[in-house]
């Protein structure tokens, strides 16, 4: 053991004393951090005065929620249930017009603890597209029938259960699901509703970028069969400014306009705001770096024939590239996890200034970005000198190292379709980026995840795993390859 | 012939690699352009734009070119050839332009069989067409402009690794940090300056309205970059020791 401490000090020594290395190492820092800083993004959160700040509900979980809709409630106390007939629902995108039914637009029925933003609820609802659902505390979701409208749909609370059923003509009732709301108070309300939520598209725009364009969208619900009758409140919940839609009454024909969503928010194109992973922008700009740094630490000694003096001084070759790996791995960790760090802590406050919504995430979340960040680095760093020593030719084994590890994800970023992206960021090493997702994916919103928005087709650790991967193998290699050779 | 430029095309064609490269270059070109051009269903990748999913390809083969243009000079620093070269002819930014000819001289017929190539093996838009040429003629000529743009990096820089890694951050740092920005203003302030992503609106078909730059401004923006390259790398060469 104490030849593999002399094995890496001797390392140590030879990575310290190189200058370039040094300052190739500082200046992916820099460039990291700068790129991150950079008042690249400027939102209107708290910048049009007072009432301009964007606050998200909070829901039941903790989780920040858009909590938005079109809702026509009455008061109930105690166990009782509502039935409806969703009639007809019709869709329009507000910024172009287009008749379009967006694919989450929700029509149905709920059971709310008041009209508060992100107060606990359950609903049972018949969607654009995906059929009927049951939904609760906007985390959960459960799905009925697939079919499409018009379909009766009712909703029960017995205690603190509360149970969705639907029914194709009335008579023949499922059950879509129940839910358990342990702190819904004894008197709710409870009623009509229909919300649409932001309708996204994939645009490739201009050359070398994809991108997302967004504009609100709009659901007319029509309902009938409503029971019990009576009179019906409207209410534009959670819409501070403009109230969009509306409730109106024609006999037993109930006629609800709504926009919005009730869902766990989420970032990006059909979100509100970005995520701490935005912070990270330049963590490309320090993996070109850091992956020549890691290439010319094997190639260096080759190109000066130094590789001869230092097998001789420590024969064991297994020792000497596993010396190298460690420095190379703890000086770029380091580097890494240092920057990420400032990034993650300054650059959220950066954004929040410049008027940008940041999603907040928990602290594992952000100490798992920050120490992923190192790690993403560190190990593609060892890669490359694995490459490095095995191509032993400087200018070979860069274009290889970069071409494996940079290449791809720079693809995925610039130039290939999303499915074709996704399957880049499965299998080549430029996985490992998904350990810089913060954001959450949820099925039921619709949104653009896609990885310029910071959603990743794999999850952290597993991201991670594929790079892991490709490093073994390739160390594995350079391993066997440098004990046969002769240097 | 001078002196200068014959001893860069025996030195180019006496290194093993260019042969490899150039046809790489080709290779990797029309291979990634073809894929593209089968993954793509109609209007689905570059805006709908066939002719710029058939030249996807180009992304490799700058990267090949690239290389080629570094390899010229950098391998010369790496080996020490360069202090041979620099007494023998004394004359720097000759001999700096003496590479950048040669260069020219191999990467533009390379270019030249690889895009049309590229353009073939796609959904093949015939070349006749006004705006289809234009994209066919502008790529050759992109190809060749990141060549020399990567020629004047690899002067400057001098060790051949950290240049091809200078070049690739600079081609990709700015549709990157465009593509990762929410402000649509600076998205497109961005794709106006940076050479990869001004230089490519010359695939362009359709929709050139909506191109951050036009067609041949963007062109003009890569030749700034490779002229500011070269200014740089000339001004090094000159000023420095070898």
């Amino acid at each position: 053991m104490k030849g593999f401490w002399t094995a890496v000090r001797a390392e140590w020594t030879k990575f310290r004393t190189v200058r370039g290395w040094v300052v190739a190492t500082a200046a992916a820092a820099v460039a990291m951090v700068g790129l991150g800083l950079a008042p690249g993004m400027s939102g209107s959160c708290g910048k049009r005065g007072p009432g301009s700040e964007c606050e998200l509900p909070v829901g039941p979980n903790g989780d920040e929620v858009t909590d938005v809709f079109t809702f026509a409630h009455r008061p109930l106390t105690g166990d009782g249930s509502v039935t409806a007939r969703v009639a007809s629902m019709t869709g329009q995108l507000e910024g172009s017009g287009r008749a379009v039914l967006a694919p989450w637009a929700k029509a149905g029925l709920v059971v709310k603890d008041g009209t508060r933003p992100g107060s606990s609820y359950a609903a049972v609802m018949l969607t654009g597209a995906h059929g009927v659902r049951m939904q609760y505390d906007y985390t959960h979701d459960r799905a009925g029938s697939s079919g499409g409208g018009p379909r009766w749909l009712r909703l029960t609370r017995a205690g603190d259960t509360i149970t969705g059923a639907e029914s194709v003509d009335g008579a023949q009732w499922t059950d879509v699901g129940s839910a358990r709301l342990r702190d819904l108070p004894s008197t709710v309300e409870i009623g009509l509703f229909a919300t649409s939520p932001q309708y996204a598209e994939m645009v490739s725009m201009s050359i070398g970028s994809m991108g997302a364009s967004t504009e609100p969208s709009q659901v007319t619900a029509v309902f009938d069969g409503v029971a019990p009758g009576g009179d019906w409140t409207g209410t534009v919940v959670g819409e501070r400014g403009r109230p969009i839609g509306g409730y109106t009454r024609d006999g037993d024909r109930h006629t609800l306009i709504g926009t919005g969503d009730i869902a766990p928010a989420t970032a990006g194109a059909a979100g509100l705001g970005t995520t701490i992973t935005q912070t990270l922008v330049g963590t490309f700009a320090a993996l070109i770096v850091m992956v020549v740094v890691g290439t010319l630490v094997a190639t260096g000694e080759y190109r000066r024939g130094l590789i001869r003096t230092t097998l001789a001084a420590i024969p064991r070759r297994g020792r000497v590239l596993a010396a190298k790996a460690l420095v190379v791995a703890a000086v770029t960790f380091v580097t890494g996890v240092l920057s990420a760090a400032v990034l993650v802590t300054l650059g959220q406050r950066v954004l929040r200034a410049n008027g940008v919504y940041v999603h907040a995430v928990g602290t594992a979340t952000e100490l798992r970005v920050i120490a992923g960040t190192g790690a993403l680095l560190a190990v593609a760093a060892v890669l490359a000198l694995a490459l490095g020593t095995l191509l032993r030719r400087g200018t070979t084994a860069v274009t290889a190292a970069v071409a494996t590890i940079v290449l791809p994800y720079m693809l995925v970023l610039a130039a290939l379709p999303v499915d074709a992206g996704r399957w880049v960021l499965r299998v080549t090493p430029a996985a490992a980026f998904a350990l810089q997702q913060s954001a959450k994916q949820y099925d039921q919103v619709d949104n653009l995840y896609i990885p310029q928005e910071g959603y990743f087709p794999l999850a952290p650790w597993a991201g991670f795993g594929v790079l892991a991967a490709w490093t073994a193998v390739a160390l594995a290699a350079a391993a066997w390859l440098l004990r046969r050779r002769d240097a | 012939m001078s002196p200068y430029l014959r001893a860069e095309w025996s030195k180019l064609w006496t290194v093993p690699g260019t042969a490899w490269l150039l046809a790489g270059a080709v290779v990797g070109t029309a291979g990634l352009g073809a894929l593209a051009a089968a993954a793509c269903s109609p209007g689905e990748c570059a805006g709908g734009d066939p002719t710029r999913t058939s030249l996807t390809g180009l992304h490799i083969g700058q990267c090949v070119v690239a290389i080629l243009a570094v390899l010229t000079i950098g391998g010369e620093y790496a080996t020490g050839m360069m202090r041979v070269t620099l007494a023998a002819l004394p004359r720097r930014p000759a001999v700096l332009a003496a590479k950048a000819a040669v260069l020219a001289a191999v990467v533009l017929p390379a270019a030249a069989v690889a895009v049309p190539a590229s353009l073939l093996a796609g959904d093949g838009p015939s070349m006749a067409d006004g705006p289809v040429l234009r994209a066919a003629v502008g790529s050759v000529l992109y190809l060749l402009l990141v060549a020399l743009l990567a020629l004047g990096v690899a002067t400057a820089v001098r060790n051949p690794a950290a240049a091809i890694g200078c070049v690739l951050g600079l081609l990709y740092l700015f549709p990157i940090v465009a593509a990762a920005m929410a402000d649509e203003d600076w998205q497109r302030r961005l794709q106006r300056v940076g050479p990869m992503s001004a230089g490519q609106s010359i695939q362009a078909t359709a929709g050139l309205d909506e191109l951050p730059i036009g067609p041949w401004a963007g062109l003009g923006v890569v030749a700034l970059w490779a002229a500011g390259a070269l200014l740089l790398g000339a001004l090094a060469l000159q000023a420095r020791d070898a």
